[in-house]
Order: C-alpha cells, then sequence, then structure tokens
C-alpha cells in the first residue's frame, strides 16, 4: 500500500505537508465512499489509491458498495448512456427496477459517514436517507447533453445532496446546490503508471505476438461504443495507406458494463483479418497496459463522449505524443498543438496521427508539455487535495475561508 | 561585524489553496459574456484572470486570462483577445477595478466593431464560468529577518509565494504584496520593499517570482551578511 511520504518525489515535500494539514482539520470526521463496484472502470480505480491515501493522512474513510443484480446493473448502463447524450428507451419498467433496487440499499446499506461520497448514478438514491450529515454526489460522466427525461429523474435526487461535483466545467448544469469542479487524477505509482524497464515491454510485446517491425499505434479503453474503437481502425486504414502501422486496441470490461462483450465482439470484425490489428482484453493487467502503452509511437483516444478520459493523462505521463478527441474532459488535458493533438473526426484523426508519425521530434515534444502539464495539474496528490477542499467546503461557507 | 535587523513582529507564511466551484451560468456570443462579467462574483473574475498563474508553472500556452483566449479561440475575435490579454492586471487595486477594466475593454470593441456581435460559439465550445474558492491556513514558517526569510522562500510551497503575491494585495485588498508590506513596515527596508512591489508577476512564473526576489534580498547592499546571535 503506498504512503502520502512516496509522493514526495513528484510533488515536493510543501505538497505533501499541506494535505497533513488539512487533514487536521477533518479530523473526528468519518467520509464515506459509496459507489457500485470494487473493481473495473475509472471509479473503482480511484477509490482503490484514495482510500487508503485519505486513511494515511489522518482521514478516517471508508468504502462500500450498493448491490444489484443484472437487471439493475443493465438499466443504470441505459443511465449512463442516456446520460452521455445517447438515445435508450428508458421504459416505465426499467424506472421501476432501478426503485425496487434503490429500495433495498437504501434499507440495507449502513449510512454512517459524517460526510457521505457518493459515485455516479447507481447509488444517486441513498440521498433519501440524509439527515444532520453531508452528502455529496460525484458524477464521473459527461452530462453536457443529457437525455432529458434521464437528467429529470436522476435531477430529483441530485438537488437533495449538500454538493455535487463534475468533471469539467461543460458538465455543470443550473441546479440549486453548489457545485464543484474536480478532474480525476492518475497514480504516477501505479502498476499502470510506474517506470517499466525496457525488457517488461518487450516481454509484453512477445507475449501478444506484436512485433517492433513498425509503428505502433494504441488506443486503451474499455470496450464501449463512446470510445469509437470501430472509428479507431477506420481512422488506422487511412493511415496505413501511407505509411506502415500496427494497430493495438486493448482493453477490458467492468462488471456494471454488460455491454462490453457486444463491442468487443464488432470491434473483432471490422478488424477481420489484419494481422496488423492486435485486439486485446486484458481484464486488470496494469503492467500489461503500462508496456503497450510505453511501446506506442502515438496514442489515441477517439472517444464520442468522455467522463473524462484518464488514458490521455496515463499516455501523456509517459511522454507520449496523444490524439485525442475533443470531448469531456479531454480538452483540459491537452492543449492543441502544445501538448497533444485535439480532432473532430476519423479523417482528422487519421491527418494527426500520420503528422505525428512523419514528424518524431514534434511528437516528441508535445509528449514532453504534456507530461509537465499531467504533472502540475493531474496527479493523485492534486485529486486528494481537491477532494479534502470540498469536505471542508461543507462546512464552512464563503469564498475566502481561513482555516 | 554587521548583524542583519531583527523584526519584533516576524513574518508568518500562510498558504492559499483553491477549490473551483462551477456556477452553471454559459456564454456562447460576446454580449452574453460582457452581461455575465457584470454580474458575476468577483470570486468568478479572480478565477478567470489568475488561475493559469497556477497551472501552468512550465511554459503558459495561453494567454493569460481566460476571457482573451475564448474570444480568440472560440469567438475568433483574435484583436478583441489581445486587448483583453493586455491589460495590465498589476495597476487594478481590486477585482471591481479589473472587472470594470475588462467590461470598458469589450464594451468599446463591440461599439468600433459591431459585427463581433453575430459571433458565437460553436456548441461545446461555450464560456463557462467558475468561481475561485480559496482556503487560507498557516504554515509553521515565521521569518524575524531577511536571512531566515530568504531561507523560507527557497524551500516554501509555491502556493504559500502565490498567496502573499496576488492573493493578499488584489482579493483581500492590502496596498501591496505582504513581502513588500512586511519588509517595509517591519524592518525597514523601503528600498527593497519597492524593488519586489515593482515585479510585473503577471509575466512570470511562480517558480522564476520566487528565484528573482530571493536574488534581490541577497543582492541588496550588506545582503550577504549572515545573521550571528
Amino acid at each position: 500500500m503506498q504512503r502520502i511520504e512516496d509522493y514526495t518525489p513528484f510533488v515536493g515535500q510543501p505538497t505533501v505537508d499541506d494535505l497533513r494539514r488539512l487533514a487536521e482539520r477533518l479530523r473526528g470526521k468519518v467520509v464515506q465512499h459509496v459507489n457500485s463496484t470494487a473493481v473495473g472502470g475509472g471509479v473503482a480505480e480511484i477509490l482503490n489509491r484514495m482510500v487508503p491515501l485519505l486513511n494515511d493522512i489522518g482521514v478516517d474513510a471508508r468504502w462500500d458498495l450498493i448491490k444489484g443484480g443484472e437487471q439493475f446493473f443493465d438499466v443504470t448502463k441505459k443511465f449512463h448512456n442516456a446520460l452521455q447524450g445517447r438515445e435508450e428507451e428508458v421504459t416505465e419498467r426499467d424506472l421501476e427496477i432501478f426503485l425496487d433496487t434503490s429500495e433495498r440499499n437504501i434499507r440495507e446499506v449502513d449510512v454512517h459517514g459524517d460526510v457521505m461520497f457518493i459515485h455516479d448514478p447507481q447509488p444517486i438514491a441513498l440521498v433519501r436517507r440524509k439527515n444532520q450529515n453531508k452528502w455529496i454526489w460525484r458524477c464521473h460522466i459527461d452530462v453536457s447533453n443529457p437525455v432529458r427525461k434521464v437528467w429529470r429523474f436522476l435531477r430529483e435526487y441530485m438537488v437533495k445532496y449538500d454538493a455535487a461535483v463534475f468533471s469539467a466545467p461543460g458538465f455543470s448544469h443550473k441546479l440549486p446546490v453548489r457545485q464543484f469542479l474536480i478532474a480525476p487524477s492518475i497514480d504516477p505509482l501505479s502498476d499502470k503508471n510506474r517506470d517499466l524497464p525496457p525488457e517488461i515491454i518487450d516481454d509484453v510485446l512477445t507475449k501478444y505476438d506484436i512485433p517492433k517491425d513498425k509503428p505502433i499505434i494504441t488506443q486503451v479503453s474499455r470496450f464501449d461504443r463512446f470510445k469509437d474503437p470501430v472509428g479507431v481502425i477506420k481512422a488506422y486504414t487511412l493511415v496505413k495507406r501511407y505509411i506502415p502501422c500496427r494497430l493495438i486496441l486493448a482493453g477490458g470490461t467492468a462488471d456494471d458494463d454488460p455491454e462490453g462483450l457486444k463491442v468487443l465482439e464488432e470491434v473483432r470484425e471490422h478488424a477481420g483479418q489484419d494481422p496488423d490489428i492486435h485486439v486485446l482484453l486484458l481484464p486488470q493487467n496494469d503492467i500489461e497496459v503500462n508496456a503497450l502503452q510505453r511501446a506506442s509511437d502515438v496514442i489515441v483516444q477517439k472517444s464520442l463522449s468522455e467522463g473524462f478520459g484518464l488514458t490521455v493523462a496515463e499516455a501523456l505521463w509517459k511522454g507520449k505524443a496523444v490524439v485525442a478527441s475533443n470531448v469531456g474532459g479531454i480538452p483540459l488535458q491537452i492543449t492543441h498543438k502544445y501538448s497533444g493533438l485535439l480532432c473532430h473526426s476519423i479523417e482528422g484523426a487519421a491527418f494527426f496521427i500520420k503528422q505525428l508519425l512523419n514528424s518524431p521530434d514534434y511528437a516528441l515534444k508535445l509528449g514532453q508539455n504534456g507530461r509537465e502539464h499531467i504533472k502540475q495539474n493531474f496527479l493523485l496528490t492534486r485529486h486528494l487535495r481537491d477532494y479534502l477542499l470540498v469536505f471542508l467546503s461543507l462546512f464552512h461557507r464563503g469564498d475566502i475561508v481561513y482555516l | 561585524m554587521a548583524v542583519v535587523k531583527r523584526a519584533k513582529q516576524p513574518f508568518r507564511f500562510h498558504t492559499r489553496l483553491h477549490l473551483s466551484e462551477l456556477t452553471g451560468l454559459r456564454a456562447s456570443t460576446p454580449e452574453e459574456l460582457l452581461e455575465l462579467i457584470k454580474k458575476v462574483s468577483g470570486s468568478s473574475i479572480y478565477h478567470h484572470t489568475h488561475h493559469f498563474l497556477q497551472q501552468h508553472q512550465y511554459l503558459s500556452p495561453e494567454p493569460p486570462n481566460d476571457f482573451a483566449y475564448w474570444v480568440s479561440a472560440a469567438l475568433g475575435e483574435d484583436a478583441l483577445g489581445e486587448k483583453l490579454a493586455s491589460i495590465d492586471t498589476i495597476q487594478f487595486a481590486s477585482i471591481r477595478s479589473l472587472r470594470n477594466k475588462i467590461v470598458e475593454t469589450i464594451e468599446a470593441y463591440l461599439e468600433e466593431h459591431p459585427s463581433a456581435r453575430r459571433r458565437f460559439a460553436a456548441p461545446g465550445e461555450e464560456f463557462h464560468f467558475i468561481k475561485s474558492v480559496s482556503f487560507v491556513f498557516p504554515t509553521p514558517d515565521a521569518a524575524y529577518d531577511l536571512t531566515e526569510f530568504a531561507r523560507i522562500l527557497e524551500r516554501i510551497g509555491i502556493d504559500s509565494i502565490y498567496f502573499h503575491l496576488f492573493e493578499a494585495r488584489l482579493r483581500l485588498g492590502r496596498a501591496t504584496n505582504d513581502f513588500s508590506l512586511w519588509i517595509e513596515s517591519s524592518l525597514g527596508e523601503k528600498e527593497l520593499a519597492e524593488r519586489i512591489s515593482k515585479l510585473d508577476p503577471y509575466t512570470c512564473t511562480l517558480e522564476s517570482l520566487r528565484a528573482k526576489i530571493i536574488q534581490m534580498i541577497r543582492n541588496r547592499p550588506g545582503g550577504q551578511v549572515e545573521c550571528r546571535g
């Protein structure tokens, strides 16, 4: 388990000291996180890091899960899609299933935090247990253009919270509760991001039968339509007309994502028999993901919608040139032509990939700037600090707070 | 042996961390931007003219305020962007006067270029108003003389330097930055205090400001003298 001191080499002693001082101001308060899955997906990944570190600096942080069967997660997946702007048929029966499971969780989850930190829509209804304690709803999804019906349904719960947290400015709506902007983060010490010796990178390439004979383009993402893996194959095909290259599409699926395997099948169909396309299902193998990113020449994140797009931060942290869609939290991580390239289409993505493969010095400079930007703004310690400040904001009003 | 002057009241270093609060307010046209700039809280004007200082410690690729960046990048009004970027923030003693200058600049431009009123941002590229919530708290560091002061300045967090140079002056309404205030009132070093107050902190990174102030302290007449006893 990581200790806060382990981050000092990356962020400096004053930053670590400030975190401890903020934590002192929360002494005696219990912070209880609740979400729907312990593994898979960005939320579980963040909580697995964040909860032990909060405890290490002296905050009593705990983490609980709600329960939900297949039907419940099918409905919440529809909610997830609709919140990201995809038309979904959400029926009255779907809403009943959501409400029934929520009722059970409202009865069964042990709600005991002074600060309740509820992640995403699945456990949102727990706020009915609110009494004297403080409740925060943390939305990890791109809700810039939600389907109105689902937004209105969930808004009834949102307005009962003391505060809501979103990952990008465009996700905020007019709500009668305070809303904070907190971008997620990456952990420089995790298996996914730590430095790797070249032998490990080579071993992983060998394991998946990926020769180093051509430049490698990679997208690491859950197999999800919003990540547009088929669009990435189309962009690769446009690049390959001029530059020999390989494409790696690597990712896993999460417990609460029943669509994942269907999308994976579609991707395999589109890849056909091209021996230079490597479609890899990597359930929770962070070192392998790390190695594949480090082995790549260009990293792509061609999402159609994105809660934040942590894989962009991971790639930039490794000093890689990135081509990514101008959606969700991605423009917070990439300033176009300064720390990466932002695209709006398959053709645009293909053009920028070609540009980077033909200009390695330019690619290197973008990668260096990108790493520095991530170091300043998107490491776990900044995220931890923002969470502590949100907790404190619940107990102190005003725009200038003296602690 | 010369001895550096010791103050009766030490300089106590504080630090400031900030949280971005979303307002849900957004603008798509220059006129919407103007109207909201007039209406939003001072904390929002402060955020959009200062957050870049802490986000880009390495190299700033952006014009130094969000309004300037947005009118250039999203509306394509580069000339207005340049006018907003070149507002000399250090000349303004309060957020209110800074806000007035931004409003006057946009109004004058729209008067002169009526066609700019028809510009609008593409969906997804609207200007989102955010406000800055500051949390101020003391650090354990305190200096009684300039030698101690420079030593602490060498290692203190960048957020502390930011607080004493920027926030204390503009947001908390103090006459000058905290460093100059203490150096003049507690140590009587008027010339050094003035030199620090004349730095234009808006065109430097915080690390380079740190280095410049330490250099000014050490290079002043008698500045190499160590405090004994």
